[in-house]
């Protein structure tokens, strides 16, 4: 039984036909998920809700009994980033000062894949708080690139993307802020969606930088993230920023050609310092869209290069707001040693915290601190603000962007982890998009070399980048591309294929 | 841009968090590297630029402001550090 590579709308027929049970499609993830996810394997879970997921797909399997026309996401299998708080399950944020924490309600897209009878199989491994590109700054351990397992998966949603690029789940829920959807899926070679800010809820998501976070997936293929799409986006109460727009069709409406449509290439992500071999799978993904009848036009975006640093303040100083409910007080970690009220505070986030929060907590403080706030934090709104208008110009022009995801294929583990500006670089071509809440996506389109050793080849990744709301934009070009590769089809070997 | 340990450790008493001195010296130079880095944002021109406080163009989502019970009270209660009688414990202050 070969199911571990199979897109969603594969093991979807599969279910309708009976010629498998949500039950067994559960089981078997759960054996793969054990095997090859645990902490000597990819550690990409950190936690493993078995008996959850077989009570969720016995259910899945009675709808499906009774109801031919059931959601096409009943009783699949997946998992979730463990930065979306689900009801009873232990939700760390990868961090020690929620170590032990269980929460008491769903995150609104948890409750949405719930009422569609989804199966959740476990929760997975990212950067602590999501607070970095390689999944080293968690509590729980780095998770490993399924591609080779001495690489980083990329992050901060590493768990999730390895965990769907080793065929441990059919998709995944992530989240983004500054690449950590579209780095990952990079690296992993699999499908990576970002959306609009504000197109899917960020309720019940630890917040990092409010301004920026925005929920996704990432799968085995664009038309199963615009499937998973049409569930997860919409209004929801909880989140003001949400917005009222229609949902279209997405899936529906996909089209395998892209005659009239015009892609704009950014010669400003070209950067210095970019893998050549990435630069060119680049390349030859450009000339097939060309092929599919796509208009490419140049573009130029001069700001790009200040995407990085507008984030590097206004992320931090997010984060020190969002980060100060962490005091010990209500839940999370309480040191022991606390004497008194403000040693429950300061020792408690000592003891909690690791040294990436901390930088990110203290660089933020420093930013919005008396003194410093025009210089800084004000500053980079401004200089968003010129962002956000550079590429609204450039959507009068053309339906999408592309470029690459990421300048290099995946680093060794243990090489990012003290550069304090590893995450503001390795993101710097998908940071611009998220500082101006565009959707996004990373598709994969071929190899290249690791830089340390020509005789590893990892994934690359093209990135797909719309106006906002545009998510049928991206969602056509990614598909149309994948109508005629197979890039998305390849999978690691060394997990029982 | 670089910092100097009292400002480190006026940043970490702000933000609440507790350094070692060894702690303030390898803080001192991170912080350093990245503010050193975004002061370029200083060369790109936003004279009689606005900023931006919402990408999408929302402006002041309101609802009605009614008591609601919820529906989560013994649970958040039951996840307390310390707790007694079913309300929150902590340190003494005086």
């Amino acid at each position: 039984m070969e199911l571990a590579y199979l897109e969603i709308s594969e093991l979807a027929e599969k279910l309708r036909k009976k010629e498998i049970s949500s039950v067994e499609l559960t089981k078997y993830f759960l054996e793969r998920v054990k095997k090859y996810g645990a902490e000597n394997g990819l550690n990409a879970f950190l936690t493993v809700t078995e008996e959850e997921a077989l009570t969720q797909a016995e259910e899945a399997d009675r709808i499906l009994s009774k109801d031919p026309n059931a959601s096409f996401l009943t009783g699949i299998p997946y998992a979730a980033k463990d930065l979306f708080s689900t009801k009873g399950i232990r939700t760390t944020a990868s961090s020690k000062i929620l170590d032990q924490f269980v929460p008491v309600f769903n995150a609104t897209v948890i409750e949405k894949l719930n009422s569609e009878r989804s199966v959740l199989l476990g929760k997975t491994n990212l950067d602590e708080f999501a607070h970095g590109s390689s999944t080293e700054t968690s509590a729980y351990g780095p998770s490993k690139n399924p591609w080779d397992t001495t690489r980083i998966p990329g992050g901060s949603s590493g768990g999730s993307a390895a965990a769907v690029a080793a065929g441990l789940v059919p998709f995944a829920l992530a989240t983004e802020t500054g690449g950590s959807i579209r780095q990952p899926a990079s690296l992993c070679g699999v499908s990576g969606w970002k959306p609009t800010y504000g197109r899917v809820s960020r309720y019940g998501v630890s917040a990092m930088t409010s301004s920026n976070d925005s929920p996704g997936t990432i799968a085995r293929s664009v038309k199963d993230l615009a499937y998973t799409a049409e569930i997860l986006a919409g209004h929801d109460p909880k989140d003001s920023t949400t917005s009222v727009k229609d949902i279209p069709n997405y899936a529906a409406n996909l089209r395998s050609d892209l005659k009239g449509v015009k892609i704009g290439v950014p010669k400003e992500y070209f950067i210095p310092g970019m893998q050549p071999e990435v630069e060119a799978r680049i390349h030859e993904a450009i000339q097939k869209l060309k092929e599919l009848g796509a208009e490419i036009i140049e573009v130029s975006l001069p700001l790009t290069k200040y995407g990085s640093l507008v984030y590097a303040i206004v992320t931090p100083a997010e984060i020190s707001s969002n980060l100060a409910r962490f005091d010990g007080i209500r839940y999370g970690h309480r040191s022991e040693d606390a004497k008194e009220l403000s040693d429950i505070y300061d020792k408690s986030r000592d003891e909690g915290f690791g040294d990436e929060a901390k930088r990110r907590i203290m660089t933020g403080t420093y930013a919005l601190s008396a003194g410093y706030y025009d210089a800084y934090y004000l500053k980079a709104q401004k200089v968003r603000r010129l962002l956000v208008n550079e590429f609204n110009d450039v959507f009068e022009k053309v339906d999408a962007l592309v470029c690459a995801s990421v300048p290099n294929v995946a680093q060794k583990i243990g090489t990012a982890k003290d550069n304090p500006l590893f995450g503001y670089i390795a993101d710097q071509l998908n940071i611009p998009a998220s500082m101006a809440g565009l959707p996004a996506l990373s598709v994969p389109c071929g190899f290249a070399k690791a830089e340390d050793d020509s005789s590893v080849l990892m994934p690359v990744g093209l990135q797909i980048i719309g106006p906002q709301w545009g998510e049928q934009n991206i969602f056509n070009i990614g598909h149309a591309y994948q109508t005629i590769t197979d890039w998305h089809k390849k999978y690691p070997k060394g997990f029982g294929e | 841009m670089i910092l100097t340990s009292e400002q480190v450790r006026k940043i970490a008493a702000l933000a609440r968090i507790k350094l070692t001195d060894d702690e303030v010296e390898k803080f001192r130079k991170e912080l350093s590297v990245v503010l050193d880095y975004v002061s370029e944002l200083e060369k790109v021109n936003t004279d009689g630029v606005e900023e931006i406080s919402q990408v999408t163009g929302l402006e002041n989502v309101l609802r009605e402001d009614t008591a609601r019970l919820s529906e989560f009270r013994d649970a958040i209660i039951a996840s307390f550090p310390e707790s007694k009688d079913g309300f929150l414990k902590i340190k003494s202050i005086l």
